[in-house]
């Protein structure tokens, strides 16, 4: 019942979405002020609600584990604990389609209830663009992956969750990538709406802003939150691996983080008026391919998705009919929209576009290496494009954007000349110089790491100077934002130069009794036991880590079989301290009667997370900050209004 | 309790016996005594792919053919070997597929001159832009 | 100014064109060996059972062309293909096997319960030959000729209809 309960929610939602698009696009057609007009926003609010009943229903059916609907039979398991029932309601392709709809259908929602400060006509054009979207992956959900089909016999038992799955870190890591990629298609639908109307203005940028913000941050909480699970599950220790699926989120990142700041200078100095539209389109546009690479199966990940070629196909469709329509729409109007404010390249702007170019390229390169197996399979070649290949050749891309990072921010809009921060700017590049030059004597390093430490110690410092010489209370909140977000690139960097440089590795085959060294840590081998949990039994090994000596901490690191489906993990174990991790993982066990371990000393690896949680938090600094200002301003503006609508009445 | 733990046990032996029940091959677990040449192993190990896995280097993976893989790459570097002819040597069985790192050739060329290119756009789009304006 | 708007737009459908193209594809994951042409490397592999001898690159070069077959008693489409080796042998192949990873005991069973095929059998326990010629997994069969040269890959395990493929293959390999 409740199962069909939310069918006819979508049902009900997909006609509604129709009802926006109509409307939108009539309203558009024929001026915006009339009685058709004021059913768009209607329809889209109401649909938000329909789409979130939707979602309740599919959560309840996994709550209780109604296995006559035919997903829960397919991926949920009687045993589960409730958080995995729960969280495994998106942890497959339809539910995770499903959370995809109502994040989307709440933002539609949203900003049909509150954003007003833009024309009408560019509004409309922009929720009839929103309804287009949301109309077709309706059709897929409800044509192709309905999340509520029945079993003709009710199953007698789920086949359960891949083990790996079942983990707090799948709890969070698809929707809040999800609320990121749905964030840009608000963005999407502001672009294509100011494409019809052709009203590029600041005040479009202020409208499209804190979706861009609030998608940039979701975004990058999800690649954090999905690098550390990785991290910690795959039991390898690596965190990032330049596989097609990572690379699918990030792609959409780097266009937001271009888009973020190419919209400020819409904001603020009328500039780059095409350019913002351009990239509002192409970080959708990112999204949705990092969608269809990953359930399409078209190219070989590690994270595998159920994959499906027909499914392939619809999003094949729809990518062709939204990126397609749009970039065509892009290329008809676009000549037509003038380029906006000039400036100099000593300027903020400058600093900017240089900022953007830059993101593009290591954009176009992800793009590249991601999608050229595809291209020589075509031809029946097939090459592998890994690790070696993106980090340098982003690196050249990379280390140049983090210089103009850490000075652009000095710099005043319009115009500005050197002399005025010469300050500022040897101290940083004196920085990056003597670390470079003493890390380079000290630990003889490779290069990128070098160049990786050295830029994080300089850019870590230089993210705090658009604070000198101000009133700490008084600098704007969007401004401690990007200070917060450029440090956090800085700690992440460290991070990451200091993981690839100073990581030390133990195998080590142990009696029980026996013990070993990794970097500055002593563990032994105490013993080890067979234990079981509610779906799975393990070996779980009991090890004394001790650091430096001091007192040993007992950490029991398992490999685990799970049974429902059978599937054998590891169960890491990880000691943080504040100056990095113990990473232990236990093996099998060898024929004489050994234990394999595998350790490591990752010293800072923590700081890489530690960096994206500040990157988000400056991105909520900076949301936060920029609808407030909003709000003031748009209060202000009513005031002034209704001081002359008085005037004009009295005189 | 007894049948409990005999019935882990039997759990526990499954997926063993699905892998053969061979152990590992000698260096497939275990490091070279010389730290310098250890480290050639594991950086070359990261950029070899997994034939057996989907998308995983054989420095990340517990497939028996993995551990195989790294036996070899162990015990030839500890023979002297250049980890670029081990690379190459694998190359030569496997195709350019088995390694992460693409070398140039006829096939591959654009993933080097694309980003060259992207480089000279960029240099010409900021003399460019920022010229006509100062 | 006006065609580089037309550049993303021109760069998608290039895209496009090549994800449908794909998407119709049949999704193929094996590994081929770039072996085939080569002559086989050196390796000398004790018996995998007592009773029959083991496997050397030097026995490939009497003149007769071979199949070389890399399976293992662990492996459960080697199972299924079992019938057509035995087929291949009663049609005249030369089968000579190797097993990956396995020890004594269970492939005697192996053969005791399916039958075997093989004229000799090599112990690869380090797939160590498995690498050399550039195999990626079990059942693959090889047809060498009789100079020792690899000629054919059949990856995965055996069908029937396909055993008139690798009948033509060694027949081809003869010449």
């Amino acid at each position: 019942m409740i199962a069909e309960l939310g069918l006819a929610a979508l049902w009900l939602a997909a006609a509604l979405a129709v009802l926006q698009l109509s409307c939108g696009a009539l309203s558009v057609w024929s001026g915006a002020d009339n009685e058709i007009a004021q059913l768009t926003r209607p329809a889209a609010i109401l649909q938000g609600g329909l789409v979130g009943t939707a979602f309740g229903a599919l959560l309840w059916v996994f709550g209780i584990t109604d296995l006559s609907v035919k997903l829960v039979a397919m991926n949920s398991h009687t045993m589960k604990p409730l958080i995995f029932k729960l969280s495994g309601a998106w942890g497959n392709h339809e539910g995770s389609m499903l959370l995809w709809v109502t994040v989307m259908a709440l933002a539609g929602a949203l900003i049909a209830a509150v954003e007003r400060r833009l024309p009408e006509r560019t509004m409309q054009a922009t929720l009839a663009a929103q309804g287009f979207v949301a109309l077709g992956f309706y059709a897929f959900l409800l044509l192709s992956s309905n999340p509520f089909e029945r079993l003709a016999q009710p199953a007698p038992e789920g086949l359960g969750l891949n083990p790996l799955l079942q983990d707090i870190g799948l709890a969070l890591h698809p929707p809040t990538l999800y609320f990121g990629y749905v964030g840009l298609s608000v963005a999407f639908s502001f672009a294509v709406g100011a494409l019809v109307t052709k009203q590029v203005t600041p005040a479009f940028a202020r409208a499209m802003r804190p979706w861009i913000l609030g998608a940039w941050t979701f975004l990058t909480l999800g690649i954090a939150a999905g690098s550390y699970w990785a991290y910690y599950e795959l039991g390898w220790g690596g965190y990032w691996f330049w596989d097609p699926v990572e690379n699918a989120s990030l792609m959409p990142w780097l266009a937001a983080t271009a888009l973020l700041h190419s919209a400020g200078v819409l904001a603020s100095r009328d500039a780059l008026r095409v350019w913002t539209i351009m990239l509002g389109v192409v970080a959708f546009s990112m999204s949705m391919l990092g969608t269809f690479l990953v359930r399409s199966g078209i190219l070989t990940s590690v994270h595998a998705f159920a994959v499906d070629p027909e499914r392939g196909s619809f999003i094949l469709f729809l990518l062709a009919l939204y990126i397609g329509g749009a970039l065509l729409l892009f290329a008809l109007r676009a000549g037509s929209i003038s380029e906006g404010e000039r400036f100099s390249v000593a300027s903020k702007e400058g600093a900017l576009v240089v900022n953007n170019v830059m993101l593009s390229a290591i954009l176009a390169v992800v793009l590249l290496g991601t999608l050229y197996p595809l291209l020589t399979e075509a031809f029946d070649i097939r090459v592998s494009v890994g690790p070696p290949y993106f980090n340098p050749v982003s690196a050249i891309f990379v280390f140049p954007m983090l210089a103009v990072m850490a000075v652009g921010p000095l710099l005043r809009w319009r115009r500005d000349n050197w002399g005025r921060i010469s300050r500022e700017l040897a101290l940083t590049a004196a920085l990056t110089i003597a670390a470079i030059g003493l890390l380079a004597v000290i630990f003889g390093m490779a290069v990128l790491p070098l160049l990786g430490l050295s830029f994080a110690f300089a850019l870590g410092v230089a993210s705090f100077l658009p604070l000198r010489g101000r009133k700490l209370t008084r600098v704007p909140l969007a401004t401690w934002g990007m200070v917060i977000a450029h440090f956090g690139i800085a700690v992440s960097l460290f991070g990451m130069a200091s993981e690839s440089a100073f990581s030390e590795e133990r195998l080590a085959a142990l009696e029980e009794g026996q013990q070993t060294s990794v970097g500055p840590w002593q563990v032994r081998l105490d013993g080890v036991e067979p234990i079981a949990g509610p779906n799975w039994t393990a070996l779980s090994g009991r090890l004394l880590a001790a650091y430096k000596g001091g007192e040993a901490v007992e950490i029991e690191p398992q490999s685990r079989n799970f049974w429902a489906p059978p599937q054998q993990t590891t169960e890491s174990v990880l000691v943080t301290r504040w100056n990095g991790q113990l990473y232990a993982v236990m093996g099998g066990e060898g024929v004489d009667g050994r234990w394999q371990l595998r350790l490591w000393w990752k010293p800072f690896v923590t700081f890489i997370w530690y960096g994206g949680l500040l990157i988000a938090l400056g991105g909520a600094f900076a949301l936060v900050g920029r609808v407030r200002t909003d709000v003031k301003r748009r209060s202000a503006e009513r005031r002034i209004a209704a001081r002359r609508r008085d005037e004009e009445a009295m005189l | 309790m007894r049948l409990a733990l005999a019935l882990l046990a039997a759990s526990l032996a499954m997926p063993l016996a699905a892998q053969g029940e061979v152990p590992p091959a000698p260096y497939a677990y275990r490091q070279l005594d010389d730290p310098a040449q250890e480290a050639q192993a594991q950086d070359l190990m990261e950029t070899l792919r997994c034939l057996k896995c989907q998308s995983q280097s054989i420095a990340d993976s517990d497939a028996s053919m993995a551990g195989d893989m790294r036996h070899q790459v162990r015990i030839r570097i500890a023979a002297g070997e250049e980890p670029e002819a081990i690379r190459r040597w694998l190359m030569d069985r496997y195709g350019d597929y088995v390694s992460y790192e693409p070398v140039m050739s006829a096939t591959t060329w654009p993933l080097f001159a694309v980003p060259a290119l992207l480089v000279v756009i960029a240099l010409l789009l900021f003399s460019r832009r920022f010229r006509r304006r100062s | 100014m006006s065609w580089r708007l037309w550049l993303p737009f021109l760069v998608f459908f290039a895209f496009l064109g090549l994800a449908a193209y794909q998407l119709t594809q049949p999704r193929d994951d094996v590994v081929k060996s770039a072996m085939i042409g080569e002559a086989l490397p050196y390796f000398d592999l004790p018996p995998a059972v007592s009773e029959q001898p083991g496997v050397a690159s030097a026995d490939f070069s009497d003149g007769r062309p071979r199949l070389l077959n890399i399976w293992a008693s662990w492996c459960l489409p080697c199972i299924a293909e079992a019938p057509q080796l035995e087929q291949l042998k009663e049609q005249g192949a030369e089968i000579v096997g190797i097993a990956i990873r396995d020890k004594p005991e269970d492939v005697a069973r192996f053969l005791s319960q399916h039958g075997n095929p093989y004229a000799r059998i090599g112990r690869d326990d380090l797939s160590e030959v498995q690498l050399g010629i550039g195999s990626s997994g079990v059942p693959e069969t090889f047809v060498v000729d009789g100079s020792g040269r690899i000629t054919y890959q059949h990856v995965g395990d055996i069908r029937p209809e396909q055993v008139p493929i690798l009948l033509g293959e060694l027949r081809k390999a003869e010449r």
